[in-house]
């Protein structure tokens, strides 16, 4: 469990780190950021990069900024900062309730939440928030910056849309309206351990009727996504416990959900079922 | 100044081998490194079954940094290793060779291994061998019928068979049989530390070193000896901090051996330090065991007679436990019932798999799982609940002490002492468990999934033949204490210095043990089967009592009293009723030969502790999960010498038995691919899945088979964990005999649920 060789890069600025990303990439380059997930792989020798662009010093990275419509997170923004509302209102609310079930205390402290999603991992809880709230990432390379919505940024398991010699910059979160409540709930053999099942769900109410819903799942399917057909259940109906139920069902009948040596498909269904129906009952 | 004379034994105090662990300052052995070492890394085999084509080495020879690569030929000479315990002579030919010699039986079996300047490059060199091999069918389940280990060899290699009455006329009389088939899944010991071992040559003296030793010091100094063909006296074993043993550490296994011939043959220190993935798929797995078993019962659900046939997962070859772990399976089902007639057959069936051995509570976790799960179905035959009948058929307090009629580990097995019913009521008490069964019924009224389960047990603990301790005087006034045992981290430097301070009337604090060092005392047992404190410390109490007698006789001459008059208090020689004192270490000075003593304790019987749990448990019907509200440990062990480290070795035993029951399970593919590599698929229960458990240590029922009533507390955490879970779950259901396999994942709980 020792890592092959490889360079370690440490530009200190953004151009430095693109450009040196540019040359490595070609040339099994890896961006290192919290590396949380990466120096596992490396100790496995499931990943071998000849090259690590270490992106820990680099300034300009290390933002969270709101401008009264968006929160923008920089790349080297660790899980740890999300432990206090980082905003006022609910979005702030729910990152920090989410972020305390980010794996463990000291990983919390080192992974960073645009790592995160640019690793991709199924079960990632900041993939799901992503996802479900519908994340702007901002991706930047030599050959310029373009933005990627969430929807299209996920392909799959620890598949993104980031070229090789792209770095994901910054990510950008809606802010919810103040009246926004949100739950979120996830299913782990052990506290800390990646979810089998994970759940985000929004909503505003309108005359005692839910509007605006946004069911999240992860850890299911190859990539987290909202679930239409639970929305559906939900939009114009009053909270409670018919429409919990119903949202969590239709979920569960829409979800194609992953299996492993583990992990049956039908079980995975139950805890799609079990963590929606969960999520929904946090909501209130 | 007798009245004032403090004792020891039986206080919580604070562990003396605790600094150097707190300050930083411990020697694992990764800790632990020569000038002009090699790093030694094992290539293993990625196939299950299969013949080896070629090893192409070349390309790692030619990679700068390495020394060396051997291959199966290369230690042809060196035979397998040999059996440590229960080793029948027909399960000879299924040793485990050091590299495989042209079969490999198992993912991770070593077949070369690399020297090279240090880890990095030699797992570099590692990745570069090219070992083509022919794949064979793989055998992955011991419930089939056996295949062939090789021309001419079962992968049945032994039947164990033990019993006692007349099991025909027990099921023939019988008023109903009740049968069930159980299982527990592989799951083993995880220490950690992962293992080590460095061997060295030193050329002028002509002596082999092996750090990193742990356990068995002198037993596998001996064997590696004898395998490398050297004198004994020419190979020291030393012991430094170890990082959890649980059984599995501390056995030969090939890589301890590769390193000293290592060492041997290149003249150079060799360091192999395990990794963690190497762990999980190269060091001894456990448990693995599926039981069919029937009990006759009469209408009031006594027992007449238990028919026991199990099959034991042994994994590929059998290492240096050989049948220890299917005999003790086998010898201890019966536990603490009266069971009038017994017949078991455990077939020991060999798969290809990582290969088994013991880990804490070996044998019993298994079969205290199965016979508690019968007795929870004999309760819901006879339609009693699950504590009356445990009530109906225990071992009475006046059949002690009780012959079993079985033989285990070389010992016949007499329950020295023991009041069951008793621990049962003090232990159900404990748990409130009157007002627990109300609690729990009114929660089920609401839809609550929530249950209670009690299982019970006896242990075995004390294993001989010997232990030797010798005690010194130091001339700093300190006193040593030297043993043939090891510390495997349960705190035995602390214990045998309470029971050393008592005896010889020096303060616990002044004493210092020494364990597992090789060239400091000729012979010695280890520690495994619970045995250090029972064996080490009335050896120890021994020792001391001689050493004091002859203390007193030396300073009643040099105080011109007679010996009588004397006492020894805080490391001081003191006339009772006062005046001039005399310090030990000037008594030391004063003479010649110095200060010591040495003495043997001896014994051909085991020594069996006794325990009860109970658990109340929360199913999460929608998930699977399950949530434990409430354990309970009731353990009587004769004599707590330092009740804190008692505790913790119930709690910590605790956590593993938690481990086995929901998490812990190294899963294979078909074709023998091991699934459970990582921490991320082999799960170890945290803080957070371990709940806070109440123990109640109970001094009801002394040995009395050595002096302080001494019995072995390391096992009895673990022993029934999963059977009182398992009956907790069943409880919540609602559904008897729901739990018939371990370890219960949230999957299969779920499918329990649903169906």
């Amino acid at each position: 469990m020792k890592p092959a060789a490889f360079i370690r890069h440490v530009p200190k600025t953004l151009d430095e780190a693109l450009k040196v990303l540019s040359d490595v990439a070609p040339d099994d380059g890896r961006v290192l950021a919290g590396g949380q997930s990466l120096v596992p792989i490396m100790a496995f020798r499931l990943a071998k990069p000849a090259h690590l662009v270490d992106i820990n010093e680099v300034e300009g990275l290390q933002h969270i900024a709101c401008d009264g419509k968006t929160l923008s997170i920089g790349a080297r923004v660790r899980h740890a900062a999300f432990h206090k509302p980082v905003v006022d209102g609910p979005l702030g609310a729910l990152l920090s309730y989410v972020a305390r079930h980010i794996a463990h205390y000291p990983i919390r402290m080192r992974g960073t939440f645009c790592g995160s999603l640019a690793h991709a991992d199924p079960s990632s809880e900041w993939c799901l928030v992503s996802a479900t709230l519908g994340a702007t990432m901002v991706v930047k390379s030599t050959r310029g910056e373009r933005r990627i919505a969430a929807a299209d940024f996920f392909e799959g398991i620890m598949s993104t849309a980031l070229a090789e010699d792209e770095l994901l910059a910054e990510v950008r979160l809606p802010l919810l309206a103040a009246d926004t409540k949100f739950g979120f709930y996830e299913f782990s053999r052990r506290a800390g351990d990646f979810a089998m099942a994970s759940s985000l769900v929004t909503y505003r109410l309108a005359g005692g009727k839910i509007a605006d819903a946004r069911v999240g799942v992860g850890g299911a399917e190859p990539s987290p996504r909202r679930i239409a057909e639970a929305e559906a259940a939900l939009n114009g109906n009053a909270p409670g416990e018919d429409h919990f139920r119903a949202a969590a069902a239709a979920a569960a009948d829409a979800v194609e959900p992953l299996e492993d040596h583990q992990t049956t498909g039908e079980y995975r269904r139950d805890l799609v079922r079990a963590v929606v129906h969960r999520a929904l009952e946090h909501s209130i | 100044m007798t009245g004032t004379k403090q004792t020891y034994v039986g206080q919580s105090l604070p562990r003396l081998e605790d600094r150097p662990l707190l300050t930083g300052q411990g020697r694992f052995a990764a800790d632990i490194s020569f000038p002009g070492q090699w790093t030694m890394r094992v290539v293993r085999s990625g196939v299950a079954h299969g013949k080896i084509l070629s090893i192409d080495v070349d390309a790692a020879l030619a990679l700068p940094g390495v020394h060396a690569v051997w291959t199966g030929a290369d230690v042809a000479h060196i035979p397998p290793i040999p059996f440590r315990l229960t080793g029948l002579k027909t399960l000879e030919p299924y040793r485990q060779p050091v590299l495989a010699q042209d079969i490999v039986r198992y993912v991770g079996e070593p077949v070369a291994v690399v020297f090279a300047a240090d880890a990095y490059v030699a797992e570099d060199a590692a990745d570069l061998i090219d070992i083509a091999i022919e794949p064979l069918p793989a055998q992955v389940r011991a419930t089939e019928p056996p295949g062939a280990f090789a021309e001419g060899l079962s992968t049945e290699p032994g039947v164990i068979r033990k019993g006692f009455g007349d099991i025909e006329a027990a099921f023939r009389d019988a008023h109903a049989v009740v049968s069930l088939e159980l299982s527990v899944g592989r799951h083993s010991g995880v220490p950690m530390e992962t293992r080590g071992a460095i061997g060295r040559y030193d050329e002028a003296r002509d002596i082999l070193e092996m750090h990193g030793a742990a356990k068995v010091p002198h037993w596998n100094r001996d064997t590696i000896a004898q395998m490398l063909g050297r004198e004994r006296h020419s190979v020291q074993f030393f012991e430094g901090h170890v990082g959890g043993g649980f059984g599995i550490r501390g056995e030969i296994y090939p890589e301890d051996v590769l390193v000293c011939a290592a060492a041997l043959t290149f003249r150079r220190p060799v360091k192999w330090i395990e990794d963690r993935r190497e762990h999980l798929i190269a060091a001894n797995h456990s448990r693995d065991q599926t039981h069919r078993i029937r009990a006759a019962i009469d209408a009031q659900g006594h027992i007449l007679g238990i028919d026991n046939e199990f099959f034991h997962d042994n994994g590929a070859y059998i290492r240096t436990h050989a049948a220890t772990v299917p005999d003790l399976a086998a010898a201890m089902l019966p536990g603490p019932y009266r069971v009038p007639a017994y017949r078991v057959a455990g077939h020991i069936r060999l798969t290809n798999k990582t290969p088994a051995g013991t880990y804490r509570a070996p044998g019993r976790y298994e079969s205290t799982f199965v016979r508690e799960r019968l007795l929870d179905a004999i309760a819901a035959e006879v339609g009693v609940d699950t504590v009356e009948i445990r009530r109906r058929n225990l071992i009475a307090k006046s059949a002690m002490p009780y012959t079993l009629g079985l033989e285990t580990l070389g010992t016949h097995i007499v329950y020295d002492s023991g009041d069951y019913a008793l621990l049962l009521d003090k232990t159900l008490a404990a748990a409130g468990w009157d007002e627990l069964q109300t609690q729990l019924q009114a929660r089920r009224a609401q839809g609550e999934k929530v249950g209670a389960g009690v299982a019970m047990f006896v242990e075995k603990s004390g294993l001989g033949p010997f232990d030797t301790v010798r005690v010194d005087i130091l001339p700093d006034g300190g006193v040593d204490v030297i043993t043939g045992v090891a510390s495997i981290g349960q705190g035995i430097e602390t214990v045998i210095a309470q029971i050393c301070a008592d005896a010889l009337g020096v303060r616990y604090d002044t004493i210092r043990v020494i364990h597992g060092q090789t060239d400091r005392i000729d012979r010695g047992m280890g520690a495994f089967a619970s045995r250090v404190t029972v064996m080490c410390g009335e050896a120890t109490r021994m020792a001391a009592n001689k050493l004091r007698d002859k203390a007193l006789q030396h300073a009643a001459q040099l105080m011109q009293t007679g010996a009588e008059s004397l006492d020894i208090v805080d490391g001081e020689v003191v006339r009772i009723g006062g005046g001039p004192s005399m310090p030990l270490r000037e008594l030391a000075r004063a003479l010649p030969d110095g200060l010591s003593a040495e003495d043997t304790f001896e014994s051909t019987h085991m020594v069996y502790p006794y325990g009860v749990h109970v658990a109340a448990v929360k199913v999460d019907a929608a998930t699977g999960a399950v949530a434990i509200e409430r354990y309970v440990i009731g353990y009587d062990i004769g004599k707590a010498v330092n009740p804190k480290l008692v505790e913790g070795q119930i709690a910590g035993g605790l956590a593993q038995g938690i481990g086995g029951a929901f998490l812990e399970e190294f899963l294979y593919d078909e074709a023998g691919e091991p699934l459970s590599v990582t921490f991320a698929d082999y799960l170890m229960p945290t803080a957070r899945e371990v709940p806070a458990s109440t123990i109640l240590i109970t001094e009801d029922a002394p040995s009395p088979l050595n002096t302080l009533g001494l019995k072995g507390a390391g096992e009895g955490g673990a022993n029934p964990a999963g059977a009182a879970l398992a009956a907790a779950i069943d409880d919540a259901l609602q559904r008897p005999g729901a739990v018939t396999r371990l370890p219960v994942t949230p999957m299969r709980l779920k499918a329990m649920t649903s169906g």
